[in-house]
């Protein structure tokens, strides 16, 4: 028999790679990526202290805010966080894709403005209304959990959706004797009151729901790490061998169902006392979106990653609000830059393309001008410092008419064409496209805030699943391997 | 006594009858392989044992009682446990995690008990990561250490193997079900899962059913060889009267191969 040679050792510097050897695959993450070192770090930060640090970062979000009620603001950040929290364990843990969790939101609402206000003229106490509320939406998730027995996947979606939709309906039209208070809602809603103590102002409310926030997160993560935490996440990675190693997989969903319906009851309480009125459009699908959008954020399944994402979600709507034009005209101008110098190489290139973009407009509002006066004479939505230099750049005519919409449609297209083209035709192209875009901003966007939000927050959704596709904070998850 | 049996159980799937009348015991400490051609029902075998599909005729019984037409999982907590030919771990989640899952039916907290974490319920937690670890230790070096925390995508298909190995007995079975444990190993790795095979039995005193194609695995741990063609059972006894029963050699060869021995 032959001995089989050593194989001769390479030289154990850092960086050459030792292929096939364990322990160098092993630590292939950690040689990778900077933003990886700082998420190791941290991770390494006691869980305690993570919660005290993201404290400390949420409660100054009111004052950063900047105008009406401080608080008003806050306070919706951390209820969506809370409604993140919920989306959570059911689509992030449990792996079962609700659509109509906003209603468990509503159901929350309504039911405590049913049971505290002059409508039926009950008014249940605080401390007696919020285990009801929050036992109720639980019942209500695990009524809705039983489809997920036998649906997976886009057929329980569908089916959940559906029961958000009959929700809103059902509220909002039917009205049966007169229970949910038709197209009106239900009015006068009463404070929430502990004890004798009311909470009145939206400050208190902003306290209470940060305090129930942190409550829920901690139990949340606490429960992560137990069996049944443990059960759900390998339900959601294989139902099958998970049933086959001693999980009872039906009652986990159900229960993952009536957990994320619990912590949605709880938030629609606050919101229906904070709020003092409840209508049936509060609880439609834009906020369904808002949700979700939140939880892919912050990334699905991390729990601190539902407060970044409520934080971020939350001060764009702020900033993109009609009062406050300039601030949403320097973020838009902003990301478009943004965009620009992150994608465009060589530097000449991105200094061609940009250089080019600024005298393309000047070119153009100079002929727009000399064709007809009013091409050129409308005025910009002013509210920023570049107002002026705006009007000298983009045309804005006085009398649009249907303009601005074909230019939306024309920049669609061009957006389109862009991708097909290669190298230097796909550089100059670029440049009326962006003066395209500028142009669809200072027309029609600007006007139409809840739109712009949409479509930027599309846009934003779309740039990080590119960048980071498991979201701000989550882990990256292998579906196939 | 028979720990495990089935009597005359018949299975079909539309007008295919899959499993035939077929009548099956394993002792307790017995270490029994299934061999057969491929679409034989071997893996049919197993789902019917773990209840992922119920029997249409017959019986099955674990240690006296019938385990026939229950839930898997239930099945899985009377002390059936298995592995898939067609790996199926939970990938996202880590080594240890994938094994401190299985240990669900020996856990009791609940969900409050959970959230406010107990005492009782931190000792749970810290029997089954001792459980874990002991489980993961039995595979020499392999999946210690670093790997612990390691996302179970990460590991080497051998690796991924025994993880599902440590898993399933992570689960405290009476019987242990193996499905194909040296599909797609290299001889060395082949030789070592014989070996552990045997170990599992020595040492954590496992009886073991498993289904095999390597004939040298199957040689070298079984008791007793069962070969299925056809859902049927063909022959059984020792492997030397197994492998050289015409009516195996046959389904392995075809017709034309007995002829000409």
């Amino acid at each position: 028999m032959t001995e089989i040679p050593n194989i001769p050792e390479r030289p154990d510097t850092r960086d050459s790679p030792q292929i096939g050897r364990d322990e160098w695959v092993a630590t292939h993450e950690r040689r990778t990526a900077g933003e990886r070192r700082l998420l190791a770090t941290y991770n390494r930060v006691p869980p305690i202290a993570r919660l005290a640090i993201l404290a400390v970062l949420t409660i100054p979000v009111p004052f950063l805010l900047n105008t009406g009620d401080l608080y008003t603001f806050g306070l919706f950040a951390v209820l969506y966080a809370l409604l993140g929290l919920g989306l959570n364990v059911t689509v992030g843990f449990a792996g079962l894709l609700d659509l109509g969790y906003i209603a468990f939101y509503g159901f929350g609402a309504y039911l405590y403005a049913i049971i505290a206000s002059p409508h039926y003229d009950w008014h249940v106490q605080g401390e007696i209304a919020i285990p009801i509320v929050v036992v109720a939406s639980a019942l209500v998730g695990l009524l809705l959990g039983l489809p997920s027995r036998r649906l997976l996947g886009d057929y329980l979606a569908i089916v959940t959706l559906f029961f958000g939709q009959a929700f809103v309906f059902f509220v909002g039209t039917t009205n049966p004797r007169g229970l949910t208070g038709g197209a009106n809602g239900i009015p006068d809603v009463d404070p929430l009151n502990f004890f004798g103590l009311h909470i009145r102002s939206y400050r208190g409310y902003y306290w209470f729901a940060l305090a129930v926030f942190f409550v829920v997160l901690a139990g949340l993560w606490s429960l992560l790490r137990s069996r049944t935490g443990r059960a759900w996440q390998a339900l959601r990675e294989d139902p099958l061998a998970a049933e086959l190693m001693g999980m009872p997989v039906n009652r986990l969903k159900l229960l993952a169902f009536a957990f994320g319906a619990a912590i949605a009851g709880l938030a629609g309480c606050i919101y229906a006392a904070s709020a003092g009125s409840v209508a049936s459009g509060s609880f439609d699908v834009p906020l369904l979106i808002t949700i979700y959008a939140i939880v892919i954020l912050g990334g699905t399944g991390s729990l601190t990653g539902v407060l970044l994402g409520a934080v971020v979600i939350t001060v764009s709507y702020e900033i993109l609000r009609p009062e406050t034009p300039g601030t949403a005209r320097v973020l838009f101008y902003l990301a478009v830059l943004a965009a620009v110098v992150w994608r465009v190489r060589p530097w000449t290139r991105l200094a061609a393309v940009l250089g080019g973009a600024v005298v393309f407009g000047f070119v153009v509002h100079w002929v727009a001008g000399a064709v007809s006066d009013s091409a050129t004479s409308g005025e910009a939505i002013s509210g920023g410092r570049f107002t002026g230099a705006i009007e000298h750049w983009v045309v804005i005519p006085a009398h649009p008419g249907k303009v601005p919409e074909y230019a939306y449609v024309g920049l669609v297209l061009a957006v389109l064409v862009l991708t097909r083209l290669r190298g230097w035709w796909r550089t100059s192209a670029l440049v009326p496209t962006l003066y395209l875009v500028a142009f669809v901003w200072e027309n029609i966007l600007v006007d139409q805030p809840s739109v712009t939000r949409l479509i930027l927050f599309g846009a934003l959704l779309i740039a990080l699943m590119i960048v980071r596709p498991q979201g701000l904070l989550g882990t990256s998850r292998v579906e196939i391997v | 006594m028979a720990l495990l049996e089935l009597r005359n159980v018949s299975l079909q799937f539309g007008g295919l009858q899959v499993i035939q009348d077929l009548s099956l015991h394993v002792d307790e400490g017995e270490i029994v392989s299934v061999i057969g051609p491929n679409g034989a029902g071997k893996t049919t075998l197993f789902n019917l044992v773990t209840g992922v599909y119920g029997p249409d005729e017959g019986d099955i019984q674990l240690d006296g009682g019938s385990i026939a037409g229950l839930a898997p999982h239930v099945i899985a907590r009377r002390g059936v446990a298995r592995t898939f030919q067609t790996l199926r771990l939970f990938l996202n989640m880590t080594v240890k995690e994938n094994v401190m899952a299985a240990a669900y039916p020996h856990t009791r907290s609940g969900v409050l008990r959970s959230i406010v974490r107990t005492p009782g319920m931190r000792r749970e937690e810290r029997e089954i990561e001792q459980l874990a670890e002991e489980r993961l230790g039995f595979f020499g070096d392999r999946l210690m250490g670093y790997r612990w925390n390691q996302p179970a995508y990460s590991l080497s298909y051998a690796n991924r193997r025994r993880l599902e190995i440590a898993r399933a007995t992570a689960l405290k079975p009476r019987i242990l079900l193996l499905d194909e444990p040296a599909a797609g190993m290299n001889p060395a790795e082949t030789q070592e899962i014989t070996e552990l095979i045997g170990k599992l039995r020595e040492e954590a005193g496992h009886t073991i059913l498993v289904i095999e194609h390597d004939m040298h695995v199957v040689e070298g741990i079984s008791d007793r060889v069962v070969a299925l063609d056809h859902g049927e059972k063909i022959a059984e006894g020792s492997f030397d009267a197994v492998a050289t029963n015409p009516r195996v050699v046959e389904a392995y060869l075809g017709l034309q191969a007995t002829a000409t021995k």
